[in-house]
């Protein structure tokens, strides 16, 4: 027994154990007050004040919806598929859980002489495990529209299946580029390489883009909410939940968010680093110690990483209630006859850049051209005659 | 054929290579919308805040009292004719010896009723009332009610108090929002 206790505080377990609770339990506080912050940024948006009655601001918003949502009548359609019906839900909150575990959310704490990292686990794939993890979620949004047994619920998880491949190759080909650069596949490694304010934006803003507009679609958010689609489908996939599956269905979407948040800010925008962190560190470790100032340090950086996600976040509705949604088929043109391109030119001029050793330079005089063809080629295609004017 | 001249001329010529990558109108878009994001609110928080209503505003019914104390409804129906939402209804009863301190007419309204819960607040009843006895005051608005047995208004409530009398003053805009204090 004593030796089982001496082996629960030597190998970090207990620190790893409590760092992942608290992840887990920022995740769905970020969540939860993301559905307050959706509302009060649209009633904004709208010159109007959202909800301001639970509570100060309203702050007890999401209590409330989450009590209502419980008890409401959960109701499963007779001729559903009982079991896949629940599964659908399930899923799509598992895999948007999971997918914040390998993001570093600060740099490490010393505790005891350790360092634990801020962080649920660090594998050397961490990208790669974001990816799987995502497009394993489309699979909720799919089993929920298929077992509903309703036309209009199919169609939406036709549409987020169809929707989702289309930009993941987009999406994979703007991170195959960042990937490049920075020569790993570790979340940490390419965090820890932006040292202070020598973010990957700088590198790669036409990769940042497409990977912004792929993030969207991936989160079924508009411009690209089609799965959802209310004018059209009436509630997309979830036409037929009710209760807590639907809450499940809508809070999913909140925490997607929150977690392409955190990829992007770790990806493109340094992650908790931040202009100044080495001279902040320098002051705090020479003032009150090299272990207190590491860790106060490291809160810091943690700070810094939430203002990038929660920024991140209100762009996702900054965003959602401005532009009107995208039509279908504008949707798959511009996935496959806009972004892909793109990606594959940016993946180009990336390693040409790194190849002549002028990473930053090169990029950039490398987009330049890029857009001088595009237009050239564009003023030089066959003019086509406007058939609405009649000229 | 043009009707009016506020017909804009729509332009169809091809987008430029610019603006069909959707970014510029991206960005003017977004900055419309936080522009709102940061502008004052116009919203009114009703129960806290009482926005002024003017003199012409129609709340409350009242049946009036004449200036020695006497009801002013004669029980004539016409206000329940009118009613477009059939929300009045009425007993009438003749006055008897004796009470001619308490109704200005022979005949008057022993049971005066209206429904709240149909009522529009038109006015037509104050328009349709022969011997100026309802009106629909001003100054107070038919309380939320939680009930429908609270729902219909009896003469207890719509007879005026002769020690608060209804007059339909405060013309200025200063005025009006003392009353709603
Ligand atoms: S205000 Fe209109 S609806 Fe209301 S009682 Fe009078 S006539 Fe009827
Ligand atoms: S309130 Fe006026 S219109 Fe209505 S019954 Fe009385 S006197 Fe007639």
């Amino acid at each position: 027994m004593g030796s089982f206790v001496q082996w629960l505080t030597e190998s970090m377990f207990l620190w790893k154990a409590l760092i992942i609770i608290v992840i887990f339990a920022i995740t769905l506080a970020i969540a939860a007050y993301s559905t307050w912050g959706e509302r009060k940024v649209a009633a904004y948006i709208q010159d109007r004040r959202g909800p301001n009655r639970a509570g100060w601001g309203g702050l007890l918003q999401p209590l409330a919806d989450a009590g209502k949502m419980f008890f409401k009548e959960d109701f499963i359609p007779a001729q559903a598929d009982k079991w896949l019906f629940i599964l659908g839900p399930c899923l799509s909150m598992f895999t948007a859980l999971m997918s914040s575990a390998v993001v570093p959310f600060g740099s490490s704490f010393i505790i005891g002489g350790k360092e634990v990292f801020v962080q649920a686990i660090e594998i050397n794939i961490g990208i790669l495990y974001v990816f799987g993890v995502v497009s394993l979620g489309v699979y909720g949004v799919m089993i929920g529209g298929w077992a509903s047994n309703n036309k209009f619920s199919l169609l939406g998880a036709i549409r987020a299946a169809s929707q989702n491949i289309s930009y993941e190759l987009a999406m994979g080909m703007s991170i195959i580029a960042i990937l490049m650069m920075s020569g790993t596949l570790s979340v940490r490694e390419i965090v820890l390489q932006q040292h202070g304010g020598n973010w990957n934006i700088f590198y790669q803003p036409l990769g940042f883009l497409i990977f912004t507009i792929c993030a969207f679609a991936e989160c079924n958010r508009t411009p690209f909410d089609l799965p959802e689609c209310e004018t059209e489908l009436v509630g997309g996939y979830h036409t037929e939940y009710s209760s807590m599956k639907l809450g499940f269905y809508l809070f999913a979407e909140y925490i997607n968010m929150f977690a392409s948040s955190a990829v992007t800010a770790c990806l493109f925008f340094g992650g908790y680093n931040y202009p100044g962190m080495d001279f902040v560190e320098r002051q705090l470790i020479s003032g009150i110690g090299a272990n207190a100032g590491h860790n106060v340090a490291t809160l810091i950086g943690i700070g810094s990483m939430f203002i990038k996600i929660l920024f991140g976040i209100f762009f996702f509705m900054w965003v959602r209630w401005t532009v009107p949604r995208f039509r279908y088929d504008q949707l798959m043109n511009l996935g496959w006859k806009g972004l892909i391109p793109l990606a594959v030119a940016n993946l180009i001029i990336t390693a040409v850049a790194i190849l002549s050793g002028y990473k930053l330079v090169g990029i950039w005089v490398g987009l330049a051209i890029m857009i001088v063809l595009i237009s050239i080629v564009w003023s030089l295609r066959p003019k086509k005659k406007n058939a609405i004017m009649g000229a | 054929m043009q009707l009016t001249n506020r017909a804009k001329k729509t332009d169809k010529s091809e987008l430029s290579l610019f603006e069909r990558s959707y970014l510029p109108s991206l960005a003017t878009g977004l900055g419309i919308t936080i522009k709102h994001f940061f502008q004052a609110k116009p919203t009114i928080e009703y129960p806290e805040q009482k926005r002024y209503l003017g003199p012409v505003f129609r709340g409350h019914h009242i049946l009036k009292r004449d200036e020695e104390g006497r009801e002013r409804c004669t029980a004539c129906g016409l206000c329940a004719v009118a009613c477009p939402a059939e929300a009045i209804s009425m007993v009438a009863q003749e006055r008897v010896k004796g009470e001619e301190h308490l109704y200005r007419e022979e005949k008057y309204a022993a049971v005066y009723e209206i429904n709240m819960l149909r009522c529009i607040f038109c006015g037509l009843c104050e328009e349709a009332c022969p011997k100026q006895a309802v009106y629909l005051r001003h100054d107070m608005f038919v309380p939320v009610f939680t009930d429908r047995s609270n729902v219909v208004y009896g003469k207890d409530q719509l007879v005026e108090d002769m020690t608060h009398r209804y007059k339909r003053d405060a013309w200025t805009k200063e005025d009006a929002m003392k009353l709603w204090k």
